[in-house]
C-alpha cells in the first residue's frame, strides 16, 4: 500500500471479478509485448520526512539575493492573505469552469480580474489570462494580423528582447513578417516608424512602455500615424505602472498586453507568472483565450459563465482564434486578491515608493563620476545608466554582500557593454540602497 | 444564504487592507502630465478581513477534488498532494530572481534538470524542455519542431498534419498556429486509427501525425507500431499528445512506440493542481535527432555544474519569457520523488482497474459504444434508453446535485452523447461504488421521472444557466453591470 493508492487486495479482487479478468495484467493485453516495460529508472520513493531533508539540501544550493534588477521580473511584496486564499482547495484543485453551476467561484474571480484589468488599461474588455506577457504579445500580433488581414507586424527595438524573441518565433511559423522599428535615444524612433509605415503595409505596431530601458515612451501622435495606414496600436505595459501612467486606452491602443507578475506575484525563478490582454469591444470576438460573462439561471438569478466560446479551440478547432486552453487562472485569482488587498490607494502607494526608490538611486548614481545618463528620458521604477565601471566586478561585489546587481545590458545587446539597468520596488529600504551605493563606490 | 457580492460591491472610500513601512526616501516629482493618467483606476477599497471573507465565500461556490469525486475524462483529476505545495512554496525557491548568477541557483537548476531527466526515463524520449506553459503550448512547440525539421531538410512542401477526428480541439488549433494545415482522418468504430484511411492520406505533403495513446475514447492503439512505421516510411514524424500518459506509467513508453515528439501535462499525470484553469506546465520531449530544435534557453549539466544556455548553437527560438512555470515543476518533481520507482508504475494499473470497473458496472444502463478493455478512461454514448429524451447534458446536471463532479461531456466528438469517465488511481473502491450507485440512480430517474432530470440541478448555488444570453449581450466587467 502507498499513501496515495487506496486499493486493498480485497478491493482489487472484487473489481477484477466484476470486470471478468483474472489479474490486472490482463487489462494490458492489448499493449504489444515488445513495448511492455515495468521498470522506471527513477529514484526510490521518499517519505515526507526524507522529502523535507532532501529539500533542505536543495535549498542550501540556492542563495536568494536582494534584487536591484528587474528585466521582466520584479520583487514586489506579496501580502500574506493571498497564499492562504489561493490555496483553498476550492480554487486550487478545480478544473476549468466548464460546469458553471459548480464553478461560480472561479467564474466570479475571472469576472473580477477582467474588471480590474479594464480599470487599469482603460480598455473595454479583458480576457481571463494568457501564459505570460511575452506569449500574450505573440497572441496580440496574431489578433492584429487577423483583424487587419495583413501579414506584417512592426515591433519596436525598445521592447524587451525576450518578448521580441517570442514574437519572432510565433511569427516565423505562422508566416508573419516582423519588421523592427529602430531606437533613438532610448525611445522608439518616430522617424524610423514614419519611414517604415510609408514603405511597408503593416497590421500594427508593438511598443512597450516603460520599455526595456525602463524609459517611458511618449506615444503622442503614434495612433494617428498608424491609423493613416490602417494599422493597429498594440501596447505592452506593466499593469502595475497604470496606477500612475497614461493608460493604453488614452494612447489610443487597440490591444494592450503585459505581464502581471508585478502585481505581487513571487519571482519564483521566472514562473508561473500571468499575461493579460485587453481590447476594444469591437474586437472582442477576435480576442484569444477565455472570457467570462454574465447571464441568468432558470430562476432569473445572476450568474457567471464562459462566453463567446465559438472563438475557442474546443468549438472551432483549426479555425479558432488561438490554441490556448489551460492558462494561468489561479494567478488571475492571485493578482485579483492583490489588487483588492492593496486597493486603489495601496496599488498607487506601492508604485510611488518604487518610483521614489528608483529616483533616489538614480540621483545618487549620477552624482558619482563613474555613472552618467544613457538618455534623458523619464522613467518609472527601472532605469538604464552608462557606467565606466567593470560591470561584472561591480556585480560580483554586490553579490558578495547579498545583492543582485543591475542587469548588464550586454545580456540583451552585446554592443552595449557599458549600460546597466536597475529596478527598485517598494521592498528596497533606504539602508539597502545606501549599502549598494557604498559597494559601488568601493568598486570605483 | 447565497453570496452574490462582487469585491467592488464591498468598497468603502478610505478603507484599506495593507500596510507599508514608513517612507524613508523623499517623494520625487512625477513626469510631466503627457505620461500620466488623469483618473484613478477603480479598484476596490476594502479591509483585510473583508477581502478574506469575500474570497472565502466565493470559494464556497466551487467544487474541488478535496470535496468529492472528480471523474473528468481527459483531465486526470487525481489528488494533489499537500507536500508538493509546501516544497514549491519554500522561500529558497520562490524568492529567486530568474537572472540570478548560476552559482546561486544550483538547487532549482538541479530540480529542473532532474525533472527533465526523469521525464525522459518515463517517456522514452531523449531530451526534454520544461519551457512550455501548458499542453497546448507544448503542442505548438512540438509542431514548430516538426516544421523546422522538414524545412532544414529542404522538404518544405510538407505542410499538412494528420489529426484524428477524436483529437482534442487544441491539436488542430495548434497546427494552425504553427502554420500547418490539419487533415482529419476518421476513426474506426472502436475509436482507433483506420489504417486504410491513414495510408490514403500519407504522402510527400505530410509533415506528421498527432496522436494520443490510449486515444481519447480510452482505447490503446494496438497497431501503434505499424502506424509509426507507415508514417515514418512516408517521411512524416509522430507527435504524442501526453494528456493520456497516466495509464502508460510502468506499462509502455511513447518513445518506444515510435513517437518523435511529445508533451506531458504536469497538471494531469504528475498531480499538479489545475487551479481552475492553470497554471499548468507542458514539457516537450524529443528524440536525439530533434534535440537541436528545442527552444531556448536550455538547462544542462556540465560536469557537476548546472548551467543555463541562453544561446544554444541551434534552436527553434524562444517561446516563453523565462524558463517555464518553475513553481509547477517543483510540485511535479516532489510528486515523482514521493511515488518513486516503487509506486509510479502502479498508477497505470489502478487507474485502468478503476475505469474498467466503472464501465462494467454501468454498461447495462448507459450506452457503451466500444466493448472490451479500456485504459484509464472510457466513454458512454449517453443513456441506454434514449426514449425519454434525457440527454447527456441532463445527466451531467443531475450529477451536480449529488456532490460528484460530472464526467467530461460532448468530447470527443465521435459520439453524439459522449460521457467520458476517468477515475484516477487515487480513488478508492468505496468512492467509485458510491459514484456507480449515483449514476444508476440518475439512470433510474431518467426512465421514471425524466422531467426531474431535465430540470436539474436543484441543489447548486445557481440553477441551469442561459449560456446563449451571455453571448448575445456580453457583460464582461463590473462597469457593464452598473450600466445594464
Ligand atoms: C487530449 C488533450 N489534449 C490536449 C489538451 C490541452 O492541454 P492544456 O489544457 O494543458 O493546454 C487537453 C486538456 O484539456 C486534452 O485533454
Amino acid at each position: 500500500m502507498f499513501k496515495y493508492l487506496p486499493h486493498t487486495h480485497e478491493d482489487i479482487a472484487a473489481m477484477l471479478k466484476t470486470i471478468g479478468v483474472d489479474d490486472i495484467d490482463a487489462l494490458f493485453g492489448d499493449v504489444p509485448k515488445s513495448l511492455r516495460n515495468q521498470e522506471i529508472k527513477i529514484p526510490n520513493s521518499l517519505s515526507e520526512i526524507e522529502m523535507h531533508q532532501h529539500f533542505y539540501t536543495l535549498s542550501k544550493m540556492n542563495t536568494p539575493l536582494i534584487p536591484f534588477m528587474g528585466a521582466g521580473a520584479y520583487d514586489h511584496y506579496t501580502p500574506s492573505v493571498i497564499r492562504h486564499l489561493i490555496e483553498r482547495q476550492e480554487f486550487l484543485t478545480a478544473y476549468t469552469p466548464y460546469q458553471p453551476e459548480i464553478s461560480q467561484g472561479t467564474l466570479q474571480y475571472i469576472f473580477e480580474f477582467q474588471s480590474m484589468i479594464t480599470q487599469l488599461t482603460g480598455l473595454d474588455v479583458a480576457n481571463a489570462s494568457m501564459y505570460d506577457g511575452a506569449t500574450a504579445t505573440g497572441e496580440a500580433m496574431f489578433m492584429a494580423c487577423a483583424l487587419a488581414k495583413k501579414e506584417t507586424i512592426f515591433i519596436s527595438r525598445t521592447v524587451n528582447p525576450n518578448i521580441i524573441n517570442v514574437v519572432k518565433t510565433y511569427a516565423e511559423y505562422k508566416g508573419i513578417h516582423v519588421e523592427m522599428i529602430e531606437e533613438e535615444a532610448g525611445q522608439t524612433s518616430r522617424a524610423a516608424l514614419q519611414e517604415k509605415l510609408a514603405s511597408t503595409p503593416t497590421a500594427g505596431l508593438i511598443v512597450q512602455t516603460p520599455n526595456v530601458y525602463g524609459f517611458l515612451e511618449d506615444l503622442t501622435g503614434v495612433k494617428e500615424a498608424l491609423e493613416q495606414h490602417k494599422a493597429l496600436l498594440i501596447i505592452n505595459q506593466d499593469p502595475s505602472t497604470l496606477s500612475h501612467l497614461k493608460t493604453p486606452h488614452a494612447w489610443g491602443a487597440d490591444i494592450a498586453i503585459g505581464e502581471c507578475q508585478t502585481l505581487g506575484v513571487p519571482l519564483s525563478f521566472g514562473g508561473p507568472y500571468i499575461g493579460y490582454m485587453a481590447t476594444r469591444t469591437k474586437y472582442m470576438r477576435k480576442m484569444p483565450g477565455r472570457i467570462c460573462g454574465v447571464t441568468k439561471d432558470t430562476d432569473g438569478k445572476r450568474a457567471f459563465v464562459l462566453t463567446l466560446q465559438a472563438r475557442e479551440q474546443h468549438i472551432r478547432r483549426d479555425k479558432a482564434n488561438s490554441n490556448i486552453c489551460s492558462n494561468q487562472s489561479l494567478l488571475a485569482l492571485f493578482v485579483t486578491i492583490y489588487m483588492s488587498i492593496m486597493g486603489k490607494k495601496g496599488v498607487y502607494e506601492v508604485q510611488q515608493r518604487s518610483y521614489d526608490n528608483a529616483h533616489y538611486l538614480y540621483e545618487k548614481l549620477l552624482a558619482l563620476p563613474t555613472f552618467s545618463a544613457y538618455a534623458d528620458q523619464p522613467f518609472f521604477k527601472e532605469f538604464t545608466v552608462r557606467t565606466t565601471l567593470d560591470v561584472s566586478a561591480m556585480n560580483q561585489a554586490l553579490q558578495a554582500a547579498g545583492y543582485l546587481g543591475p542587469l548588464p545590458f550586454s545580456k540583451f545587446d552585446s554592443s552595449k557593454q557599458d549600460l546597466v539597468t536597475f529596478a527598485l520596488t517598494e521592498k528596497r529600504t533606504k539602508q539597502e540602497i545606501d549599502a549598494v551605493l557604498d559597494i559601488i563606490r568601493e568598486v570605483a | 444564504m447565497y453570496y452574490d457580492k462582487l469585491i467592488f460591491d464591498l468598497s468603502t472610500e478610505g478603507r484599506k487592507g495593507y500596510t507599508l513601512p514608513k517612507a524613508e526616501v523623499k517623494r520625487y516629482d512625477l513626469p510631466k502630465s503627457t505620461y500620466l493618467r488623469d483618473d484613478c483606476p477603480g479598484l476596490p477599497e476594502v479591509s483585510e478581513l473583508e477581502v478574506v471573507r469575500h474570497y472565502t465565500n466565493v470559494s464556497f461556490k466551487n467544487f474541488g477534488i478535496e470535496k468529492g469525486f472528480y471523474p473528468l475524462g481527459s483531465c486526470t483529476m487525481k489528488y494533489n498532494p499537500k507536500i508538493n505545495q509546501d516544497m514549491a512554496n519554500l522561500p529558497a525557491f520562490a524568492s529567486l530572481h530568474p537572472y540570478q548568477p548560476i552559482d546561486t541557483v544550483q538547487g532549482v537548476l538541479k530540480v529542473y534538470h532532474d525533472t527533465q531527466t526523469w521525464l525522459s526515463e518515463i517517456s522514452g524520449l531523449d531530451t526534454f524542455t520544461l519551457n512550455p506553459y501548458a499542453g497546448a503550448h507544448g503542442e505548438l512547440i512540438g509542431l514548430m519542431i516538426i516544421k523546422a525539421y522538414h524545412r532544414d531538410r529542404g522538404d518544405s512542401k510538407r505542410t499538412k498534419i494528420i489529426v484524428p477526428d477524436s483529437a482534442h480541439g487544441t491539436n488542430p488549433a495548434s497546427a494552425t498556429v504553427a502554420g500547418l494545415e490539419s487533415v482529419e482522418v476518421k476513426s474506426n468504430p472502436d475509436g482507433t486509427v483506420n489504417l486504410a484511411d491513414l495510408k490514403a492520406v500519407l504522402g510527400d505533403d505530410i509533415a506528421g501525425i498527432m496522436l494520443t495513446n490510449p486515444n481519447t475514447v480510452g482505447i490503446f492503439e494496438k497497431d501503434i507500431l505499424e502506424i509509426a512505421r507507415l508514417v515514418h516510411e512516408a517521411g512524416g514524424l509522430l507527435y504524442y499528445d501526453g494528456a493520456n500518459l497516466n495509464p502508460l506509467l510502468g506499462v509502455a513508453r511513447p518513445g518506444d512506440m515510435g513517437f518523435d515528439i511529445m508533451h506531458i501535462n504536469l497538471h494531469k499525470t504528475f498531480s499538479t493542481p489545475h487551479g481552475g484553469g492553470g497554471p499548468g506546465s507542458g514539457p516537450v520531449g524529443v528524440t536525439k535527432a530533434l534535440k537541436p530544435y528545442l527552444p531556448k534557453p536550455v538547462v544542462e549539466k556540465q560536469g557537476d555544474q548546472y548551467v543555463i544556455i541562453d544561446e544554444p548553437k541551434t534552436t527553434l527560438g524562444q517561446i516563453s519569457h523565462f524558463y517555464g512555470n518553475i513553481g509547477v515543476v517543483l510540485k511535479a518533481y516532489t510528486y515523482i520523488l514521493s511515488m518513486g520507482r516503487e509506486h509510479l508504475p502502479e498508477i497505470a494499473k489502478y487507474s485502468t482497474l478503476n475505469a474498467n470497473y466503472i464501465k462494467e458496472s454501468l454498461k447495462d444502463v448507459y450506452q457503451l459504444p466500444i466493448e472490451g478493455i479500456c485504459k484509464h478512461e472510457f466513454v458512454f454514448d449517453g443513456l441506454k434508453d434514449k426514449s425519454t429524451g434525457v440527454t447527456t447534458l441532463d445527466v451531467a446536471k443531475r450529477l451536480l446535485d449529488f456532490d460528484v463532479h460530472p464526467p467530461t461531456i460532448f468530447f470527443p466528438l465521435v459520439f453524439k452523447q459522449t460521457i467520458m469517465i476517468e477515475p484516477p488511481e487515487t480513488e478508492s473502491k468505496q468512492t467509485i461504488d458510491h459514484f456507480i450507485s449515483i449514476m444508476r440512480q440518475v439512470a433510474l430517474e431518467a426512465s421514471q421521472e425524466p422531467d426531474k432530470v431535465k430540470g436539474a440541478p436543484y441543489n447548486t448555488v445557481v440553477k441551469r444557466l442561459d449560456e446563449a444570453l451571455a453571448a448575445r449581450k456580453p457583460i464582461v466587467k463590473y462597469k457593464d453591470l452598473e450600466t445594464n
